[in-house]
C-alpha cells in the first residue's frame, strides 16, 4: 500500500479520485462551485494523464444524458454538478436510476435560488433522495476522495447496479485545501478492476429493448427491484469501506454512519456533510462539561441507515437533528427521517440552521446541543415537534 | 452506393415486423423499416418520447428486430453520443448509433441537444422524422409544423407561425453531413443512409413523414402525399456530403416550377388545411419559392 500525501482542495482531491479510477467517458457542464472538477478532468483528458472521451455538452441534462448513453455502452463514466445544475437533469436523474445505470456524479452541494447564492446548503442533494441513486456525503476532503473512488465499485457492483452521488459541501470542501493521502494506481487498480458489462449493454448484433411500454405489474416489479439493490448495498457499502481500508489507504468509516463517542452516550446529534467536523468539536466541549453526548454522522441518505439509528437511539434519552435542508410544510429532511424511523421510540429534537449557507460554527453548535439537553431534563419537549430555525442574529 | 428494391424488400433484416401497434398508414414505420433494413446490422437506436416509443413494441413483444434504448423526450442526441462515445473507447467504432427522433424531439425540446452534438460533430446518425406535429400527444402544433395547419393547439385559425427550416439549421452548424429525405422515395432515403455510414462524424437527415392521423387523409395515401410533397416543391430533396451539396434527383425536375404539380392538390388533399382559401395557398406557394431560392444558392455556394 502507497500513499502520497498532497494538499488538494475537494474539487481536485475529486478529479484526482476519478483519474484513478480509469473513467473511460466524462460529461460536464459548469456550474459554481463544482467547475473545478471537470476544468481539472478536462485537464487530465487533454494532457493524455487521462484516456479518457471528455464530453463538452451543451447543458445538464445532456450531461447526464450522455453518460447515462456511455454507461449503456458499457463505459465507466462520471459526471459532475451543482444545486441548478442538478435540478436541470432531473429528468435524467430518475431515469438513470430506474435503468439501473452505474453512473457516478460529484455534487457540490449549493443553495438553489431565488436569490442567487452559490453557498452550501442540502437541497439540491437531498431533493433526489426518493430516485434511486445512491447518496453520499462527505466530511472532509480525504473523505470525498475516498468516496469517489468507491462509488465505481459500489455503483458497478452486480449486487447493487444503481448510480451513485457523492456529495461535498461547496467551499467549505470543494474550495479548501487539505492534506490527502492520494494511493498508488495500482492499489487502485487492485482495488477497483475494470466495468463489467451489467446489468446490459447496447449491441446491434443481439436486438435488445430497454424502457418498453409494458403491463404495469413489470415497472412495479423494476421498482422492486431498484428498492431491494438499495437494500443490498447497505452490505456492499460496508464491505467495500472495508477492502478500501486494507487494500487502499487504511481508512475505515464505518459503513452508512460515522459513530462518534456514542458509546456511552445519553444523547445523541445528528448531523450529515462538513460541518459534522463542527459539531464533533461541539460534543468534545459538552463532554469536557459532562454532558454524555456523541455523534451519529450520517454518510450515506440512501440507503438510509434505518438499522444503525436504531441501535443507536435504543441507548439514547433524546435526539437533536440538526438539518441543512427543509421539507417546506413538514420539517428538517433527516429529522422527518429519523422521526420516521423510530416512530416515537425516542424524543426528537428538529434543528434547521445553516440555509443558504449561512456559517454554523463550533459555537453555533455548542449552543445548538446545551439548549437541546437543557430543554430535554426541564421536561420542556412539546415543541419539539415543530422545528427550531436557527437564526441567533434574526431579531424580526 | 445507390441500393436497390430488391435489396430492401429481401433483406433479411426487417427493421419493423408486422403487427406492431402503429397507426395504418404510419410513416415512422416506413422510415424504420428503410433505417433497419439499410443499417441495422451495425446500428442501435436511440428513441426519445413519441409515437415511436409506442410503434416499438409493448413489453417483451418488440416490433423492431434491431436494439434500441427509450429515452426521455429531450435528451435522445446526447445520450447517443454517449454510447457512440462508450463504443469509440472499447474500440467498437463500426457500430453506429442512430437518434431516431419526432419533431418534437429534434426541433423544439431537444433542439439544444441536437444542436450540442451537431456542434460537437458527435459521431452520430441523427434522424428526423417530422410528421409536422407532437402526434404521440394528440396532434399539437410544433415549431415544424407548416402556416395554417390546425392541429389541436391551433385548431381553429391555424398555425400563425412558419415551419422551422430545421436541415439548414443543422448545415449551419458545419457538419459532414446534412440530408432531407421523404418516406415517399425509399431508395434515396437508403441510399443516403449509406453513404452518412460512411462519414464519421454528425449526420443528420430530415426526413418528410406525411401521417395519415395528424394530417387527416386516408390511412392507404401517406406515400402518395410524401410524393406529392415533392412533386408539388413543397418538400425540397437535397443531400450535402462533406462540402457538396446537391438537389437530390427525385426534386430536381421540380427546381422548375412549370414542372410542379399544382400546390392545391397536395394542400387541399390534408383535411388539416380544408379550410384554407385560395390566397393562403398563394402566399404558401411564394414561401416555397423562398426555399427555392435558398437551396438552389446552397447548391451554388457548394458547388466545388
Ligand atoms: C419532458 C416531456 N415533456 C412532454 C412529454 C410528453 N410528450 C411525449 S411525446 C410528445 C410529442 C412528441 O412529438 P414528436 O417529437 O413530434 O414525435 P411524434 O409523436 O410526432 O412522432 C410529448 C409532448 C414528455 N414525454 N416529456
Ligand atoms: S399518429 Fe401518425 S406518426 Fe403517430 S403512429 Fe399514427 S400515423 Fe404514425
Ligand atoms: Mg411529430
Amino acid at each position: 500500500m502507497g500513499l502520497h500525501r498532497k494538499v488538494l482542495i475537494g474539487n481536485f482531491a475529486v478529479a484526482e479520485a476519478v483519474k484513478l479510477a480509469r473513467v473511460d467517458v466524462v460529461a460536464a457542464y459548469p456550474i459554481t462551485p463544482q467547475t473545478l472538477i471537470v476544468e481539472r478532468i478536462a485537464d487530465m483528458v487533454e494532457r493524455g494523464e487521462l484516456k479518457a472521451k471528455y464530453i463538452r455538452v451543451e447543458s445538464e441534462h445532456s450531461a447526464l444524458a450522455a453518460v447515462y448513453g456511455a454507461a449503456l455502452g458499457g463505459a465507466r463514466v462520471f459526471t459532475a454538478t451543482s444545486s441548478h445544475g442538478l435540478l436541470y437533469m432531473y429528468e435524467v436523474v430518475w431515469w438513470a436510476a430506474y435503468s439501473k445505470a452505474p453512473i457516478v456524479m460529484g455534487l457540490v452541494t449549493r443553495v438553489i435560488g431565488p436569490p442567487w447564492n452559490i453557498h452550501s446548503d442540502h437541497h439540491d442533494i437531498l431533493s433526489v433522495r426518493d430516485s434511486g441513486w445512491i447518496v453520499a456525503m462527505a466530511e472532509n476532503v480525504q473523505e470525498a476522495f475516498d468516496l469517489t473512488i468507491q462509488a465505481f465499485r459500489i455503483a458497478e457492483d452486480k449486487r447493487v447496479l444503481q448510480p451513485m452521488m457523492v456529495g461535498l459541501d461547496a467551499f467549505t470542501l470543494s474550495h479548501t485545501a487539505e492534506p490527502l493521502d492520494v494511493p498508488d494506481q495500482s492499489d487502485v487498480d487492485a482495488f477497483l478492476p475494470p466495468r463489467e458489462p451489467l446489468p446490459f449493454v447496447m449491441d446491434p448484433a443481439k436486438p435488445f429493448a430497454m424502457g418498453n411500454l409494458g403491463p404495469d405489474e413489470w415497472t412495479m416489479e423494476l421498482r422492486w427491484t431498484v428498492w431491494r439493490s438499495l437494500e443490498r448495498a447497505k452490505h456492499v457499502i460496508k464491505e467495500v469501506d472495508r477492502e478500501y481500508a486494507k487494500k487502499v489507504n487504511g481508512r475505515e468509516y464505518g459503513g452508512l454512519v460515522e459513530r462518534y463517542r456514542l458509546d456511552d452516550a445519553k444523547y445523541v446529534a445528528i448531523t450529515w456533510g462538513a460541518w459534522s467536523g463542527d459539531a464533533k468539536e461541539a460534543v468534545d466541549k459538552l463532554r469536557d462539561e459532562g454532558v454524555p453526548i456523541g455523534l451519529l454522522r450520517i454518510r450515506f441518505a440512501r440507503p438510509f441507515p434505518r438499522e444503525e439509528l436504531l441501535e443507536v437511539a435504543s441507548g439514547a434519552k433524546a435526539i437533536v437533528v440538526v438539518d441543512r435542508a427543509v421539507s417546506m410544510g413538514l420539517d428538517g429532511v433527516f429529522s422527518t427521517e429519523v422521526r420516521s424511523v423510530l416512530s416515537g421510540r425516542v424524543p426528537v429534537k428538529s434543528v434547521v440552521a445553516g440555509i443558504g449557507g449561512v456559517d454554523t460554527s463550533y459555537r453555533d453548535f455548542v449552543n445548538i446541543f446545551k439548549r437541546f439537553v437543557d430543554e430535554y431534563e426541564k421536561g420542556e419537549t412539546q415543541e419539539w415537534i415543530v422545528p427550531e430555525w436557527y437564526m441567533p442574529w434574526f431579531k424580526g | 452506393m445507390s441500393v436497390s428494391l430488391p435489396q430492401l424488400v429481401k433483406s433479411p433484416r426487417k427493421g419493423v415486423m408486422p403487427g406492431n401497434p402503429a397507426c395504418m398508414g404510419c410513416p415512422h414505420t416506413i422510415g424504420l423499416k428503410i433505417v433497419g433494413r439499410v443499417l441495422g446490422d451495425r446500428a442501435v437506436l436511440v428513441v426519445p418520447a413519441g409515437c415511436t416509443s409506442i410503434i416499438v413494441g409493448y413489453g417483451g413483444k418488440e416490433s423492431l428486430d434491431m436494439s434500441f434504448v427509450h429515452v426521455p423526450f429531450a435528451s435522445a442526441a446526447a445520450v447517443a453520443a454517449g454510447l457512440a462515445a462508450a463504443f469509440e473507447r472499447k474500440g467498437l467504432s463500426d457500430r453506429i448509433v442512430i437518434a431516431w427522433m419526432g419533431d418534437g424531439g429534434g426541433a423544439d425540446i431537444g433542439f439544444a441537444t441536437l444542436s450540442g452534438a451537431a456542434i460537437r460533430n458527435d459521431n452520430i446518425i441523427a434522424i428526423v422524422s417530422d410528421n409536422e406535429a407532437y402526434m404521440n400527444t394528440g396532434i399539437q402544433a410544433s415549431s415544424t409544423t407548416p402556416w395554417k395547419a390546425r392541429t389541436t393547439t391551433s385548431p381553429v385559425i391555424g398555425k400563425t407561425e412558419e415551419k422551422k427550416d430545421l436541415a439548414t439549421i443543422m448545415l449551419m452548424h458545419k457538419v459532414p453531413y446534412v440530408a432531407t429525405a421523404s418516406v415517399g422515395y425509399p431508395l434515396d432515403f437508403a441510399a443516403k443512409l449509406k453513404r452518412a455510414a460512411e462519414i464519421k462524424g454528425f449526420r443528420f437527415i430530415h426526413l418528410h413523414s406525411p401521417c395519415p392521423t395528424g394530417w387527416r387523409f386516408d390511412a392507404s395515401k401517406t406515400v402518395e402525399m410524401a410524393k406529392l410533397a415533392v412533386e408539388t416543391g413543397a418538400w425540397i430533396l437535397w443531400e450535402y456530403n462533406r462540402g457538396r451539396f446537391e438537389i437530390s434527383p427525385p426534386s430536381k425536375p421540380f427546381a422548375d416550377p412549370s414542372k410542379r404539380k399544382p400546390l392545391k392538390d397536395y394542400i387541399m388533399a390534408q383535411g388539416r388545411f380544408s379550410h384554407l382559401k385560395d390566397e393562403d395557398i398563394e402566399f404558401i406557394a411564394r414561401k416555397i419559392e423562398e426555399n427555392w431560392r435558398i437551396v438552389r444558392m446552397l447548391e451554388k455556394i457548394f458547388s466545388s
